[in-house]
This record gives C-alpha cells, sequence and structure tokens, in this order.
C-alpha cells in the first residue's frame, strides 16, 4: 500500500503568473539554502568522513516530491510508493535501508533524512539530507564488509521509521540504533547535524514563503522544474541523434573474494525526446557486498549534471527532465540486486557509473568527453585500542587524478566528488596513532596525452600501535582508459611493508589487515587517463613536468620526448622518437583501454604480483531468477509479435 | 602642534585625512593613485593636504594606512619567486591542496585549476621529522639540506617558505633550516610556518606561509620607498599599515607578516563606516562597499566588526585573521546575460571592469551592466553634478535592451530585473554574514558606501529589512578615516589541541601569559604606554571530535573568576545560537590567543550646517525613475548643499562627487548633523 499523506487543509495552490526575475530570485534563495544546509551539516558533524571530507547531500523538493534543489536527485517517489504508513506534520523521517526507498541511499552507512515541510495544514515542500556514518556496527570496523553475502552481515539497518512524530525525538529508537554502533557518540552528533540542517531548510522554505507567498513559491518551484526540462530536452535532441545506438562497458575489477572482473554494461538511444539507458548486459549481482543498488532517478540526475553543467554551470539542477530520460536496470543484476544481497562495498560501482556514462555521452558530445578517471571512491579503514586503552577508529577517503578533459590537464590528486576535502595529515597524527610518512602523487601515474590526466597518490601509513586495517579500491587491474589517442592512467596498488622487513601487495579490497606498531601500509590510487595525442603535447611542457616531479624522464618518452641530461628538450631526438612513434602506433582509437580483459588476465601477475581473479560465479537462485524473467521477456516478445 | 594623517589607498583615488591631535580639526584631499608605485600618490598627497592645511608636513607624527599593494599583488599573479622547503614526503602538498574541486557533480570537467603559489620545481624536501606532539623523531639531515638549498639558489628563488609538519607544536627544525637558508642564500627573506602561523593543518599553514613570502618582497620595497620618503621630506611619523584584521601594524610587523594585511582595504571601509555610524548612534551594523567589480559586505554587532580566521584574496584563502568581509562578484560593472539554453537572467560574475566599463561609460563597452541598468531606469542622472564623466544614455538602453530581447520583456522591465537580481546576489552575501551566523538583520542598520552602494542600498534594506540605512558622506575619504581613528594591534597565538581533561586552569593560565608577553613586544616598541595597552584572550573551542572552531574572547579577569568552565558555558551557547543545540561532549581547545590593542584615538566627524525640513535650497533638477513598474518622477538634489534636518522624500536622487543615492517611494531621508543621509519608510 502506497503512503497516505495527512492534511488538515486540502485547497489546492493557486495558479501564479511567474515572472522571470521573481523566478530567478526564488532559484537563488532555494541555492543559497541548499548551501546553508551544507554549512551546518559540516560545522556540527563529528564523523570526520562528513566534518572533513563532506561525505553528505541535501536535497529540497515540491510537494509532488521533486527535486527542486539539491545533488543526487529525488528519491521520494521510490519511498512514496515503498512506505506504508502517513506522512503527517511534525513528522521526520530516518531511514538506511536501501532496500525500504528504491536505493535512494545506497548502503546501510549513508542515514536519510527527509522532513515533510507543512504551512497551514498543506505540505508545500520537502527537506532531506544523507550522511555517511564513520561505523553502524556489523562485522568489521567501518561496516563495510568486503566479503558480506548478505545486508544483515553489514551493521545496523534502519527501516523506515518517523525518528521524529509531532516534532518529538524518539529517543527509545534513536537508543535502540546507537546501540549497534562502535562509535555512537559520533553517530548521535552526525544525526543531530543532519536534523538542524533539514531543519534550517524547513525556516529558508517558510521565510520565502513569508516574503512571495506559498502559490508563487509552489509555481516557482515549478517553473524551476520545467525551465530544466527545456533546457535538457534541447541538449538531448542536440546532442544523440535518434538513428543510432551508443554503447559502452566498464569493469569492476573484482569483488574483494578473488572473481571478477564484473561487467557494467549500458546501452544508450534516443526515441523521440526520450534518451534511453539500458543496463541490460551488465554481470549477474556479486555474492560480495560491491552490487550498487542503483536508483534510477538517481541515474537519470548524474545524465543531466554532466550535460548542463558545461552549459549553464550557475543552474540549479532539478528533476525537471526526468520524463526525458529512461532507465532500464535489469534486476537481479549487479546494478539492482535482489533482497538480500549485501551492498555495503557499493563506492566502486557507484563511481564506475560515471566512466560509464563520460564513455556513452562523449562519443557524441566533444565538450563532454572525457577519459577515464578517479571513478570511485577508495576507502582506508584503521582502529583498535590504543595503549591507553581508548578505541579508535578512522574512516578515510582517497582521491586520485582526475581525467584529462576537453578544458585541460586533469588535476593531480584531486576528488571528482564536488565539495569533498582530503583529511588533514597533521589531523590524523594528531588524533590517530599514525603517522603519515608520504602524502604526493605518483609520477606519470597520470595517462599521458594533449592534456595529461591527473596524477594518482601516495599516502604512507605508519602504525604507530597494534590495529586493524580494511582496504577498499579497485582499478587494479582494468586501467582507467584514455580518449582521442590519450593513454591510459597508472593502475591502484596496496603495499604493506612490515616492521619485521617483510613485504606483501595486498590485494585492492580486503578487512582485518593485521598492523604492528611500525608496518607501514602504501596506498597508492590510479591516475586519469589522458585526453588527445600525447605526441602532441608541448615538449617543453613535459621537460617542465619532470623537473617538478610529476613525469619521469622515462614517462616523458611516452610522450616521444627526449631530455638531455639537463632535462632540456633535446629537439632532434623528441622530433625523430615523434615521428617513429607516430609511424609504428597505426590509426588513432576512440578509447584506449591498455589491453583486452583477457590480455589483462594473463598479464596480471607479472606486472601486479597479484593472481588475477577468477570468472565470477553467481549465485543459483539469482542465476534461476535471470532465466525465467528472460523467458518470459521472449515469451512476451513472441506474443506481440 | 601634532598631526595624525589617514591615508587610503585605493584603486583609482588616494585619499587623505589630516587630523589635527590638538583641536580634532581635519583636512582632507584627493589625488589620483599611481599603481605603479603608489607611494608616489600617497606623498603627492601628504604635500597637497598639507598645502590645504597649512602645516608643515615634518609636524605629522603618525602615518595610518590602507593599502591594496598586498591584495593586488597576488590578484595580478605579481609576486616574489617562492622556493619552498617542505618535509620528505610532502613536496606536493600544495599541488594537492585540499583535494577540492569547486563546483556541482562533473564541476571537475569545466574547472580550471590555479598553478600553486609556490611552484614544484621550486620545492626542496627536507630530511626530518617532528612528531605530533612536538617531538623530534628524527633529526634534520643539515648537509643534505644545505646541498638542495645551494641548488635551489641557482634558480633565483626571491623568497623562501620553509613548513614543515607538526611544526606547530614544535619549529626547532624550520629555525634550524632558516639559519642554513641565511647563510646559503644571504639577503632572501625567509618565512617559517612556526612563526607566521602556528597553527594545526599543513596546506592552510604551508600556503599561509607562501603567501608571506609571496607578497613579502613587495610590500617590503613599498614600505621601505614609503619611509625614505617620508624621512626625506623630514616627516618623523610612526608609519602603520591596517591589518586585516581591522587593527594597525606597525611597519616592522607589516614587513614581517605582509599576509596580514592582504585585506588591508576594505578592513578600512569597515573601520570608517563604524567610526562614523558610532558618531551618528548606530552600533549594530552591516556595511555594503559596493565598488565597479565587487561588493564587499560585513557585520559590526555592538561596535565591534566580527572577525574570522582566515582571508580570502582571488584563489588564495590564508589563515590569516581578517574583519569577516564577503566578497560577491556584484558590482557597477557586473555583466548581465542570458544563456541560451536556459534562459535565466545571470548577473555577474564576469564584469566590465574599468576598461572598456559600462556601456554608458563610451569607452567602448557594449555589454549590459548593473550601471547601464542605473542609466535605463533614470537612478543615475546622465550629467553627474561634479562628475567628470557624462553618461551615453544610447549606448546603456542599446546594451540592455539585448537582454530584454532575450528574456521577452519590454526594456525598463528588463533592467529593473538586473536590479533585481545584482541586489539578490548582494543579499545573499548579507545573508552569509547576517543569518547564518545566527544574526536577524532586522536589528541591523545597513551604512552603504562605495561608488555604487548607495544606489543600491535602499531596496537592499527593503529585502532584509534593515532600517535606517546610512549613507554617509564622502565614501572616499571614509577609509581614510578609518585608518586615522584605528588602534594599533598585535596578537600571538598557538596551536594547543587538549581535552579539557588533558589540560588545567593553570596550564593554560601559564600560556596566556607567554602570549601576552609576545604580543606586547610590538607594542613596547612602538613606544606605547603598558598603561593604554589592553589585552583581550581568545579560544578557539570545539567539541571532542567535532571539526569546527568557535573562538571565544574572555579577559583575564573573567579566566580568573571561573576558568575552562566558564568558557565551555559561552561555546555551548554560541552553539546554539549559531546551530540550535549544544552537546553533551567533552570541550576541547583547538588555539590560545592574545590581542592586545593601544589606545583608542577619538575623532569627531565634521558636521553640516543646521537647517529645515525643506530640502529644497539643494535641488538642482528633476528627472524620471522607473519604479515599481512605472515612470514617476523624482527630484535631484546636490549632496553639497544639504543642511542637517532636511527630508528628502522619494523617489528622489542626491548626487555628489564620487556617489549617487537613490532614495525609494515610500521612504524619507533625512540628514543628520553629520551630513549623513538616514533612509527610513515613511512612517517607521
Amino acid at each position: 500500500m502506497p503512503v497516505t499523506i495527512v492534511q488538515t487543509n486540502d485547497a489546492p495552490f493557486e495558479p501564479v503568473e511567474m515572472d522571470p526575475i521573481t523566478l530567478d530570485i526564488i532559484e537563488s534563495a532555494l541555492r543559497s539554502a541548499r548551501y546553508e544546509m551544507d554549512a551546518v551539516l559540516y560545522r556540527t558533524a563529528m564523523s570526520p568522513g562528513i566534518r572533513e571530507q563532506h561525505d553528505e547531500f541535501p536535497m529540497i523538493a515540491n510537494p509532488d516530491g521533486k527535486m527542486v534543489v539539491g545533488q543526487f536527485g529525488s528519491f521520494i517517489h521510490g519511498f512514496k510508493r515503498e512506505y506504508d504508513g502517513t506522512i503527517e506534520e511534525g513528522d521526520i523521517f530516518l531511514t538506511s535501508d536501501p532496500y525500504s526507498c528504491a536505493g535512494a541511499i545506497s548502503h546501510a552507512p549513508d542515514w536519510l533524512i527527509l522532513r515533510p515541510v507543512y504551512r497551514d495544514g498543506r505540505l508545500i515542500a520537502y527537506a532531506s539530507m544523507f550522511g555517511h556514518m564513520t561505523d553502524v556496527g556489523g562485522k568489521v570496523p567501518g561496516s563495510l564488509p568486503t566479503d558480506a553475502n548478505q545486508i544483515y552481515e553489514e551493521g545496523v539497518v534502519i527501516p523506515v521509521v518517523k525518528i521524529y512524530k509531532d516534532d518529538e525525538l524518539q529517543e527509545d529508537v534513536l537508543k535502540v540504533i546507537l546501540h549497534q554502533c562502535r562509535m555512537p557518540q559520533w553517530n548521535r552528533s552526525d544525526f543531530n547535524a543532519l536534523i538542524a540542517a533539514v531543519r534550517l531548510a524547513e525556516k529558508r522554505i517558510h521565510e520565502l514563503c513569508d516574503r512571495f507567498g506559498v502559490d508563487t513559491v509552489i509555481a516557482a518551484m515549478d517553473e524551476l522544474l520545467e525551465r530544466n526540462r527545456r533546457a535538457m530536452l534541447h541538449l538531448i535532441r542536440n546532442t544523440v541523434g535518434e538513428d543510432e545506438t551508443l554503447y559502452f562497458e566498464d569493469y569492476i575489477c573484482d569483488d574483494g573474494l578473488g572473481m571478477g572482473p564484473y561487467k557494467m554494461a549500458c546501452k544508450m538511444w534516443r526515441d523521440g525526446d526520450v534518451l534511453v539507458f539500458d543496463f541490460d548486459g551488465t554481470d549477474p549481482q556479486s555474492e560480495s557486498s560491491i552490487n550498487f543498488f542503483l536508483n534510477e532517478e538517481m541515474f537519470k540526475m548524474f545524465v543531466g549534471v554532466y550535460m548542463i553543467n558545461v552549459f549553464d554551470p550557475q543552474i540549479m539542477f532539478n528533476d525537471g527532465f526526468y520524463d526525458h530520460v529512461d532507465v532500464k536496470i535489469p534486476p537481479g543484476t549487479l546494478l539492482k540486486p535482489l533482497k538480500p544481497a549485501a551492498l555495503s562495498s557499493r563506492t566502486h560501482a557507484l563511481g564506475r557509473i560515471f566512466d560509464v556514462l563520460g564513455g556513452l555521452l562523449g562519443q557524441r558530445a566533444p565538450n563532454l568527453m572525457v577519459a577515464a578517471g578517479f571513478s570511485d571512491s577508495p576507502h582506508f579503514m584503521y582502529s583498535g585500542y590504543s595503549s591507553e586503552g581508548e578505541w579508535y577508529q578512522l574512516y578515510q577517503i582517497g582521491f586520485g587524478g582526475i581525467p584529462g578533459r576537453p578544458a585541460g590537464d586533469g588535476p593531480d590528486g584531486h576528488s571528482l566528488w564536488p565539495s569533498f576535502t582530503n583529511v588533514p595529515n597533521e589531523f590524523l597524527e594528531a588524533y590517530f596513532p599514525l603517522r603519515i610518512e608520504v602524502y604526493e602523487t605518483i609520477a606519470d601515474s597520470g595517462g599521458p596525452g594533449l592534456h595529461r590526466g591527473g596524477n594518482g597518490v601516495t599516502i604512507g601509513y605508519r602504525a604507530l600501535e597494534p590495529g586493524e586495517m580494511s582496504l577498499h579500491d579497485d582499478r587494479w587491474l582494468t586501467y582507467p582508459w584514455g580518449v582521442n589517442g590519450g593513454l591510459p592512467g597508472g593502475r591502484s596498488r596496496k603495499e604493506i611493508h612490515r616492521a619485521d622487513g617483510s613485504f606483501e601487495v595486498l590485494p585492492s579490497k580486503c578487512d582485518h589487515v593485521k598492523v604492528e606498531a611500525g608496518d607501514l601500509l602504501l596506498f597508492k590510487t590510479w591516475g586519469g587517463g589522458g585526453w588527445g595525442d600525447p605526441l602532441e603535447r608541448d615538449a617543453a611542457l613535459v621537460a617542465l613536468e619532470v623537473e617538478r616531479g610529476l613525469v619521469t624522464r622515462a614517462g616523458a618518452e611516452r610522450y616521444g620526448v627526449v631530455l638531455r641530461d639537463d632535462l632540456m628538450v633535446d629537439e632532434e631526438a623528441t622530433t625523430a622518437l615523434r615521428d617513429t612513434m607516430r609511424a609504428a602506433r597505426g590509426e588513432v582509437q576512440l578509447f584506449d583501454r591498455g589491453g583486452t580483459v583477457e590480455e589483462l588476465r594473463e598479464r596480471c601477475l607479472e606486472e601486479t604480483e597479484l593472481a588475477p581473479p577468477k570468472p565470477p560465479e553467481f549465485n543459483r537462485r539469482v542465476l534461476r531468477f535471470l532465466q525465467e524473467r528472460e523467458a518470459k521477456a521472449a515469451e512476451a516478445g513472441a506474443a506481440a509479435e | 602642534m601634532a598631526f595624525r594623517l589617514g591615508v587610503d589607498v585605493g584603486g583609482t583615488f588616494t585619499d587623505l585625512l589630516l587630523i589635527d591631535e590638538s583641536s580634532g580639526g581635519t583636512y582632507r584631499a584627493k589625488v589620483p593613485s599611481t599603481p605603479q608605485d603608489s607611494s608616489i600618490g600617497v606623498l603627492n598627497g601628504i604635500e597637497r593636504v598639507c598645502e590645504n592645511a597649512g602645516v608643515a608636513p615634518a609636524s605629522i607624527t603618525h602615518v595610518m594606512h590602507g593599502t591594496t599593494v598586498a591584495t593586488n599583488t597576488i590578484l595580478e599573479g605579481k609576486g616574489a619567486r617562492v622556493g619552498i622547503v617542505t618535509t620528505e614526503g610532502y613536496g606536493q602538498m600544495l599541488q594537492i591542496a585540499r583535494s577540492f574541486v569547486p563546483g556541482i557533480l562533473a564541476g571537475w570537467i569545466i574547472w580550471p585549476k590555479p598553478e600553486p603559489l609556490a611552484p614544484l620545481d621550486l620545492t626542496v624536501e627536507a630530511k626530518e621529522r617532528t612528531g605530533a606532539r612536538g617531538d623530534v623523531v628524527r633529526e634534520l639531515n643539515e648537509d643534505d639540506l644545505r646541498e638542495k638549498l645551494a641548488h635551489l639558489k641557482t634558480k633565483g628563488i626571491e623568497a623562501l617558505t620553509v613548513c614543515l609538519m607538526n611544526a606547530y607544536a614544535g619549529g626547532i627544525h624550520e629555525e634550524q633550516i632558516r639559519e642554513i637558508a641565511h647563510e646559503v642564500m644571504p639577503g632572501v627573506p625567509v618565512s617559517i610556518s612556526s612563526e607566521v602561523l602556528p597553527e594545526m593543518y599543513e596546506y592552510e599553514r604551508a600556503i599561509t606561509t607562501v603567501a608571506n613570502s609571496y607578497v613579502a618582497p613587495v610590500v617590503q620595497v613599498y614600505v621601505r620607498n614609503l619611509e625614505q620618503e617620508l624621512k626625506q621630506r623630514k616627516i618623523d611619523a610612526h608609519l602603520h599599515i591596517l591589518r586585516s584584521d581591522g587593527g594597525l601594524a606597525s611597519v616592522e610587523a607589516s614587513r614581517n607578516s605582509p599576509v596580514n594585511v592582504l585585506m588591508s582595504g576594505p578592513a578600512g571601509g569597515v573601520a570608517g563606516a563604524l567610526w562614523i555610524a558610532k558618531q551618528a548612534g548606530y552600533r549594530n551594523l552591516l556595511t555594503l562597499d559596493m565598488g565597479g567589480t565587487s561588493t564587499d559586505v560585513a557585520l559590526i554587532l555592538d561596535g565591534v566588526p566580527r572577525k574570522r580566521r582566515e582571508t580570502t584574496v582571488g584563489d588564495v584563502t590564508v589563515r590569516a585573521p581578517s574583519l569577516d568581509v564577503r566578497t560577491v562578484g556584484a558590482g557597477g560593472g557586473s555583466i548581465a546575460h542570458v544563456p541560451e539554453i536556459t534562459r535565466a537572467l545571470r548577473v555577474g560574475p564576469q564584469s566590465a571592469g574599468a576598461d572598456p566599463g559600462p556601456a554608458a561609460y563610451g569607452m567602448g563597452g557594449d555589454q549590459p551592466t548593473v550601471t547601464d541598468a542605473n542609466v535605463v531606469l533614470g537612478y543615475l542622472p546622465s550629467e553627474l553634478i561634479g562628475g567628470e564623466m557624462k553618461l551615453d544614455v544610447d549606448a546603456a538602453v542599446t546594451a540592455v535592451q539585448t537582454v530584454a530581447t532575450a528574456l521577452g520583456l519590454d526594456l525598463k522591465r528588463a533592467a529593473a530585473g538586473i536590479i533585481d537580481i545584482v541586489n539578490e546576489n548582494m543579499f545573499g552575501a548579507l545573508r552569509l554574514v547576517s543569518v547564518q551566523q545566527g544574526f536577524d538583520p532586522r536589528d541591523f542598520a545597513l551604512i552603504a558606501f562605495g561608488g555604487a552602494g548607495p544606489l543600491h542600498a535602499n531596496a537592499l534594506a527593503k529585502l532584509m529589512n534593515s532600517w535606517p540605512v546610512i549613507i554617509p558622506p564622502s565614501p572616499g575619504v571614509l577609509c581614510a578615516y578609518g585608518d586615522a581613528t584605528t588602534r594599533v594591534t598585535d596578537e600571538a597565538s598557538m596551536s594547543f589541541v587538549r581535552r579539557f581533561s588533558e589540560t588545567s586552569d593553570a596550564e593554560v593560565r601559564g600560556i596566556l601569559d607567554d602570549l601576552e608577553a609576545r604580543a606586547r613586544q610590538e607594542l613596547d616598541a612602538e613606544g606605547i604606554a603598558r598603561e593604554d595597552q589592553t589585552v583581550q584572550y581568545e579560544v578557539d573551542l570545539r567539541y571532542h571530535g567535532q571539526g569546527l572552531q568557535l573562538p571565544v574572547s574572555f579577559t583575564a579577569e573573567e579566566f580568573e573568576r571561573e576558568g575552562l568552565g566558564w568558557l565551555a558555558q559561552q561555546f555551548d551557547d554560541e552553539h546554539t545560537q549559531l546551530f540550535t543545540f549544544a552537546l553533551d561532549a567533552e570541550h576541547e581547545i583547538v588555539t590560545l590567543r592574545a590581542i592586545m590593542r593601544g589606545a583608542e584615538t577619538f575623532v569627531e566627524a565634521g558636521h553640516v550646517a543646521e537647517g529645515g525640513a525643506d530640502p529644497s535650497a539643494a535641488k538642482v533638477a528633476s528627472g524620471t525613475v522607473y519604479v515599481d513598474n512605472r515612470d514617476q518622477e523624482a527630484a535631484i538634489y546636490d549632496r553639497g548643499r544639504l543642511e542637517a534636518g532636511n527630508r528628502i522624500e522619494g523617489p528622489a536622487i542626491v548626487t555628489e562627487m564620487d556617489s549617487t543615492t537613490l532614495v525609494l517611494p515610500g521612504h524619507v531621508g533625512v540628514v543628520d548633523g553629520y551630513g549623513n543621509i538616514i533612509i527610513n519608510p515613511i512612517g517607521h
């Protein structure tokens, strides 16, 4: 049964003739409100993931549940479909269960707060925000167990509950939840901060209504949605032809259980005014927690933001164009797993979606054609009891190279995610038994190109106390691909150098890595792919980057640049080398993946010092489900004919 | 006779104000600025103002000075070639910065990343290590460093920064490196992070120290020229420079820490606004300083401007205290445009700047700007009283018409739209300093200055309900007043990250005493008597585990009486005001600070003649203004002829040499005894 919205005042909103200036003013006020929500959260939350790194996303939606301002698109439709209770004045909802909100949030550490905003007994808007908690319990500190098979192993999973009723906090409910977490004081503080942020948004919405009248504000939200729809329609018609189907695939290297890679496949075509994305061909869901419950609406938002940001960066992006994008994700696959599949380590697939999107859109829109990048959020976790007997626990997000892009080189060691920042190393050393001995970019890891991909980063963590680490990363087997002649970026790698002198290459994804005081972990992320022909890059710039330590002297030769011993360009040798390389490489391909999956697998042990993953084996129940589904589809197809 | 001189060096004009310390009498002068070496303009101005006053330059005892020389050095990228020494493994920390990419999802596709102020090819790494509590983990390898510095020297660096890991907790290695650098490259100024900013967070400390190195040579040359020229003219005055935080620094202090004068210019405006508003009887103020390309806003609570711990100039944000002045890219020159895809009306941040400037300036600009919209609406009369420039109305109309056509609106409606949008942008900045900090704009008066501020202030006050609007006379000289009347200030700070349970009142008291002694040195050297020095302490606090820090100010007595517990209470109150809740978590100290101030100088503002309510003697013309969707008749007044007590009913325009004031219908501006126009809604 769908949700029931309770209102004491059912009067419809009056239509209002909207002049463009008022509209722009309301747009600007709503945008300010959204950034104020961020500011309140950053300043009051406690877990470093939110307060230092900004792993959180706000939203304001209209009374129909369409996102008017925010980042990740609205989930309210899915929520209204799945939730069988009431929405009433004074409610604040809390959930962390992806399966109860159609994937609005995609793993249990994300806590989602939703506040229906009422005025004079009428529902006029929604304010919402979610943030990533450092810990929600479960089998490993940090609550992202790679080897989890079911969501029940991943900590406390909160169904949709009213954590406030009549604006009263349901203390007992919160108590039950916090009791499951390793760092309850952080969760409580982060929870308070999320509540403060949505309440602030509510206040701002009321102020707007005071200023312009509620009918005008409602009409403005509708018109802002309409404005986006028009703009996106224009882009959709002009970016994608009607008679072609574009295809792109990319991979998650492994599942942490020794199997991989997993394919993410997507076809894109235009059907009249609707842009269709079909993920048919994506591998079945994994037996580990790398599944990503991808919300269709959220994917629409990714598409829209990618397309429009280039044309009017000041726009307040919203859901208005949703009817013009259709997303098909087959259930039972990596991107729409069947309950109760584990979901916690979805970060790899979430990131990889952006490479898939770039690979699709870029084929027809040169200003969107970017190389593969740092499409992931590598995580590092470190926890244990200090020698003073205090529990410490760190969850940190790493960064790598931004891809080469039409606008220029990809920045080194930067974030693809908006508003994210690194954790200062002095902060880490002051609060955790760690010494960060290396914090630098990896020379040559940025893919060579006319525009170089950004370099990945090495962080060297020296443990000062015995403890336990968890690693979450990817792109150790497949390369961040280059485009338009650009070469792939360097892959990721994890090494541990033990205090006893031993050395080991660690897998990209692992939990329960025991460390002793003095052990050094080198956490190396990957670079961005190159954009355009590296043989066309200014040789003097290549030489300067060698001097700067961003490219090595040997690495310069991948650009066909030969340096003298004083690191100046040897012009003659460079011209000769570039000519030879040009002749040898033949025709330039649109994408350079650094080899097929089979080739990568063959070279794997030699190149990475890790055994190649075995081809994935899938769950029997899931395979049967998929077969039945296929059979049904075939039947329906036959009947239609 | 002793005279005190306030000097404000702006982009176009240098304003000077000479104050007779015994009588309080003032003399003014305005001379063109000389951007290639602004000390020339200053000296020209000194000659002019002394001539006006009929006094010998030698009788000037204090020169107080607000300058944009450091700001422009960064904005124009014309600073020193800075080398940097980091801890091994950290050479690329400026390259990685905070990994932050501005904008929305996919913003990275279009973001142009700025180059670091100290390039990687001028970076060397020292083999050394200090732990988080200041303990030396690895001794400095001096031979290795000496070799690296010798190599760096061959690259022709003009300044050197040393920023090592955890140097906020222990700076011994930085000091050692400075010694070696002085030997290897004598004459190259060295900034070390443990002195410039002994606070946690390596990137912020590094960028602040580098910014210091970057502007140091320019500021030092400037100050030296000024000093020498003053000496040559037999002016034996104490030279002071206004700091970004509104205090005054001695020449020595600004030479050593020029990063503290990055926002010297805007601070002068706030100080001047405060100076005149206090006399007019207002202590809670929002300041609005709107110029050609940008607008600065700030909040003053009970006579004290709010401060923050960082300063932003262009792409560079450093951890140096400044008045909490927020800047938006909204000014008279901001360009209006309508993106084809979304058909929204956008104003700024692109600006026509001074060259070619708005279309109405007739200097070749053809893009519609805010100034052009003001001309189209009749708010800026085409011939300004006392103005040197005649405005080209036709050019303004042609430019604004492009926006009107794109929006499908008539000309004046579109022009009004441009004004509404730019006002909304400024409103956004004012919200950052008021609402977002938990202050209700209705409790504040709005004081407007800068060339364009008085044109927009009435409309902004309507948006915010901040009354009255105060339009001080002669906005240019206002900054010079600010410069002349601020207090000598210095401060010393130290990161001291401890939970309350890990320290004690006595330990904190001991540190505060040390900091106080350090902050006092500067004022002692200035010859400021101990009894004229006042100290204020500040502690940055947070809940243990939290990222934010809130400063809590207190006096020696307050700490003596109640100690840390009292600080905790103050913090909880402030936290509740800002965020609606306090936490039951342990408090943690982050930074301790002592701020030392010299005595206040009191200078009274000049008076204007008393007159009646009727302003008609000052009326010089009438014109048509478009307000509230219709053309209306408006009187135009010459500000120079207004008298105290005159009531100007809107719609009306008041012009003077460097600004124009718009009084909207339904509002009345009353001239007070100091010549301020005080605007309120009729019947307010």
